[in-house]
């Protein structure tokens, strides 16, 4: 008997594993082609684009002999299809090649300009989940009431307010005038590269290294890009929240609860709200994604070096090595959330488990 | 609920108190910030450095053969570090002595030796501002013969033919001519090289300053060289930081973050311009602002339908309204303060002149263009207002915004109608600008001189060809000056070309910071210079 119980046990172990192991090859090849497809679809904008590469590198005054010469080493006599190949080749080892307008390995540039998005992206989440979540649910339970409206006005202005000018706004009020919050760029420039950089996260360095000054600062500094951009995620995040609420609020099961006797809050907070979780973290995975893709316009502002800057001011100087390499970037971070959240759908719902 | 948004609010709060006490009033008394768009840079190497920010980086962390006194630029050149010269007879040969006791900021000793490794090296990588010395007939091959360090003090190169003392010399001074420190250049050699790759990111020089970090969009930090020889620079440390907005360098100028802001719209000068605390600096710089017509297309090569168009623009109202103090109306091909400045403007806007001379040619009304230009704010809305004008004058124009580098390519290979954008000297001699507006030795479509703007319009001009080549060979330098003015008045007449402003540069700074110069037409910002 039990040696039948071990057996069956082993078996079925094997058995998971070996569909664990199917279900990560499946992955793996699913993420290589929509990778692959990705940088071909890049790579393609970028050869039928009108800017010329070459003379990107060399510059408008480059007489013909340097361009012919420049062309022939950045190999673009060759057909596009070896152009590609030879790209691919050269990424699965790892060689993402250099950057025209950084000077550098493209590699390198992203693992600088990514974590500042990061960071950004992060914490504006943080602030918009936070407030947008809670706001929603306000909202939709005093439905037609004075919050639901002022939450809708909330949204509504956060949608339609060009970013741009809110940021600026934002620096001339909080910076300018109330001295609350430090102004552009990710810290004061006495303390650049003052703690070593480890993640490139400046607020996670900066506690690795015990400087609480350094902290202070980047954490002076985010405060105010973040929540521009983490009001953004806030209007969607409670519109959201607010209209699966309301549905979930309709269901008889919240009515049954209610006769059951159990508080209000109880109500709305855990029955409700834990049942809206699970569309909701999609919500909340899109809108991070969008985030992590850069904003150009809030980097802009607070000249804060960020992927999308990156990615933007590469490809307008037809930089392909750039646009591609933070192509990908974004690409991995995408399948890295869709991943996350389905990770997270099995934890809330106990159906997916 | 109400006890999570009290508790997140005063988190909010606690953040808010934490962090202000941390903003710094004013910047250190020995250190200067400076908030610029510098995103431009690509390389730091001087063999191949071309772009505005790049050259002020370099121009502080190098030193010339040949320099200029920043405070008396329009003195003109002057011995750097080179501390003298001499001329062969024939004009062709120049002897120059190193100057003694000068170090590298590695601490290595300065000698011909560098300076003959650097002008080699510049012409060897053939990067696109080698030109500036191959145009003297330095050669891959001949390079050996051509430049040679004889011992540590003399440098002796030899020109093809005999040029202008004042030309060969003001290339000298120019980024190219920048002295690399060959030792550590050698130790970072990869595959002959020559340093390339190393130097694109780091500095190796004898300049006021050593490069500390550059983080490429993002900043770069320079430190102090205690050894430099021309002076003990103020500023023991110069942060500039990539802040391209504006309003976001203006908002750190006001409040002292910064003590320099290069980049301001003249909405935001006007702003500042009531502060107390804060001073507008204007200088001339080089820059011109062009529109050219290509002469393959008809009616454009239409003398008359040319001159149509030079009578209208309205020089004056641009320059007034959406130019503000940006830019000063200029129709000469030649910067001013350079040798050979013409200070002529012979056209205003005149739409019915304009009109006259297009129906003298035929083409009251059928003349239909389409106007390529940069997609940037100044240059759509000089465009627009051009567009404007020649509009009222009978001419149809459809204007094409591009980025930059797409732009070019349309323009290299002469299928625009149009073309409207800037052109800067390459180095602080006439000759830069005189040789693209004002020469075209070969106007074949398979002669491809795309470096010449001459040639992109397609504008054939033996006659102006040799006389562009006579006043490069000219010695007497006031005899050279007025060679140019001919030129231009000339080329005023007759060119495609319709010059119409020169750009000035206006930077907001701090009251207490002095000495900060920008460069005029034809240096760039020292910032040794700076006192606060």
């Amino acid at each position: 008997m039990s040696l039948t119980g071990t057996t069956s046990g082993g078996r079925r172990a094997w058995l998971s594993s070996r569909s664990g192991v199917l279900r990560g090859g499946r992955l793996l090849v699913s993420l290589a082609v929509t990778l692959l497809g990705l940088l071909l679809i890049t790579f393609l904008i970028g050869r039928v684009m009108p800017i010329d590469p070459v003379l990107a590198v060399v510059g408008e005054r480059a007489t013909n002999e340097v361009y012919e010469a420049t062309r022939k080493a950045m190999g673009l006599d060759d057909p596009l299809i070896v152009q590609f190949w030879n790209y691919v080749s050269e990424v699965v080892t790892g060689n993402f090649g250099t950057s025209l307008l950084t000077s550098r390995p493209v590699l390198q540039d992203i693992a600088r300009v990514f974590p500042a998005t990061l960071e950004l992206a992060t914490v504006a989440t943080i602030l918009g989940v936070s407030i947008g979540i809670p706001a929603g649910v306000i909202a939709a339970v005093h439905q037609g009431r004075w919050p639901d409206h002022t939450v809708r006005l909330l949204g509504l202005f956060g949608y339609s307010m060009p970013v741009f000018w809110l940021g600026l706004v934002g620096l001339s009020v909080f910076y300018g005038k109330l001295d609350w919050v430090a102004g552009p760029g990710r810290l004061d420039v006495f303390f650049e590269d003052v703690v070593p950089q480890v993640t490139g996260v400046i607020l996670i360095d900066s506690l690795l290294a015990g400087d609480t000054e350094v902290f202070a600062n980047a954490l002076s500094h985010i405060i105010l890009p973040a929540s521009v951009l983490g009001y953004y995620s806030l209007a969607y995040v409670s519109r959201m929240t607010r209209s699966f609420m309301l549905e979930q609020l309709a269901q008889e099961y919240v009515t049954t609860a209610r006769v059951k006797g159990l508080s209000e809050a109880r109500v709305i907070w855990r029955h409700a709200l834990g049942n809206v979780m699970v569309p909701l973290i999609t919500v909340i995975a899109l809108s991070y994604a969008n985030l992590l893709e850069g904003s150009v316009l809030t980097e802009i502002v607070f000249a804060w070096p960020g992927i999308g800057f990156y990615i933007t001011n590469a490809l307008l100087a037809a930089d392909m090595s750039a646009v591609l390499g933070g192509t990908v970037m974004v690409g991995i971070v995408f399948i890295g959330l869709n991943l996350l959240s389905d990770v997270l759908y099995r934890f809330v719902d106990p159906r997916a488990r | 609920m109400t006890k999570f948004t009290s508790a997140f609010a005063a988190g909010m709060l606690a953040a808010v108190a934490m962090t202000s006490t941390a903003a710094l009033a004013a910047t250190p008394k020995d250190t200067l910030v400076v908030a610029a768009a510098i995103d431009d840079i690509v390389s730091l190497d001087p063999a191949e450095a071309f772009e505005f920010s790049g050259g002020d980086l370099l121009q502080n962390t190098y030193d010339r053969l040949v320099e200029f006194d920043p405070a008396n630029l329009s003195a003109g050149y002057k011995p750097g570090l080179a501390a003298s010269w001499t001329v062969s007879e024939d004009g062709k040969t120049y002897t120059l002595t190193m100057r003694d006791g000068v170090k590298f900021q590695s601490g290595n000793p300065f000698t011909a030796e560098d300076a003959e490794f650097s002008l080699r090296r510049a012409v060897l990588l053939e990067k696109t501002p080698s030109f500036i010395l191959t145009q003297f007939g330095f050669a891959k091959d001949n390079i050996n013969e051509t430049i040679k360090a004889t011992d540590a003090k003399t440098l002796v190169f030899t020109t093809d033919k005999k040029y202008a003392q004042s030309f060969v010399l003001n290339c000298l001074s120019a980024t190219i001519g920048s002295i690399v420190d060959k030792k550590v250049a050698m130790e970072h050699e990869k595959d002959g090289d020559m340093g390339w790759e190393w130097l694109k990111t780091n500095t190796a020089g004898t300049g006021a300053y050593a490069l500390k970090s550059w983080k490429a969009n993002e900043s770069y930090v320079l430190e102090a060289n205690a050894d430099f020889w021309r002076a003990k620079p103020a500023m023991k440390r110069v942060f500039v930081r990539h802040v391209s907005e504006s309003a976001s360098q203006r908002l750190q100028l006001e409040k002292g973050d910064v003590d320099v802001a290069r980049n301001l719209t003249p909405d935001d000068i006007a702003a500042i311009a009531g502060n107390g605390d804060l001073r507008v600096d204007e200088d001339l710089r080089g820059r011109i602002v062009y529109m050219s017509l290509n002469q393959k297309k008809a009616p454009l090569n239409d003398p008359k339908v040319v001159e149509a168009f030079k009578w209208a623009v309205d020089y004056k109202g641009m320059s007034e309204t959406i130019l503000r103090g940006q830019y000063t109306p200029h129709q000469a091909f030649l910067p001013l303060t350079y040798l050979g400045e013409l200070k002529e403007k012979p056209y205003t806007l005149d739409i019915a002149k304009a009109k006259a001379l297009l129906a003298e040619a035929g083409h009251a009304s059928d003349v239909a263009v389409k106007i390529n230009v940069r997609n940037e704010p100044t240059y759509m809305s000089i465009a627009q207002a051009i567009q404007g004008t020649l509009t009222q004058a009978g001419i149809k124009a459809e204007l094409t915004p591009m980025t930059g580098k797409q732009s070019l390519g349309e323009y290299r290979a002469r299928e625009h109608d149009v073309y409207l954008g800037a052109w800067g000297p390459d180095y602080p001699d006439p000759h830069t600008n005189a040789d693209t507006f004002a020469h075209n030795p070969n106007n074949t479509d398979e002669a491809k001189l795309t470096g010449k703007l001459a040639w992109r319009n397609a504008w054939d001009i033996p006659e102006m060809t040799k006389a562009t080549s006579a006043a490069v060979e000219e010695a007497d330098s006031s005899k050279r000056a007025e060679m140019y003015r001919a030129i231009q008045r000339d080329h005023q007449k007759t060119s495609p070309f319709v010059i119409m402003f020169q750009k000035i540069e206006q930077t907001g700074l701090r009251k207490n910071v002095e000495g900060f110069v920008t460069g005029s037409a034809i240096s760039s910002v020292h910032y040794w210079t700076v006192t606060k």
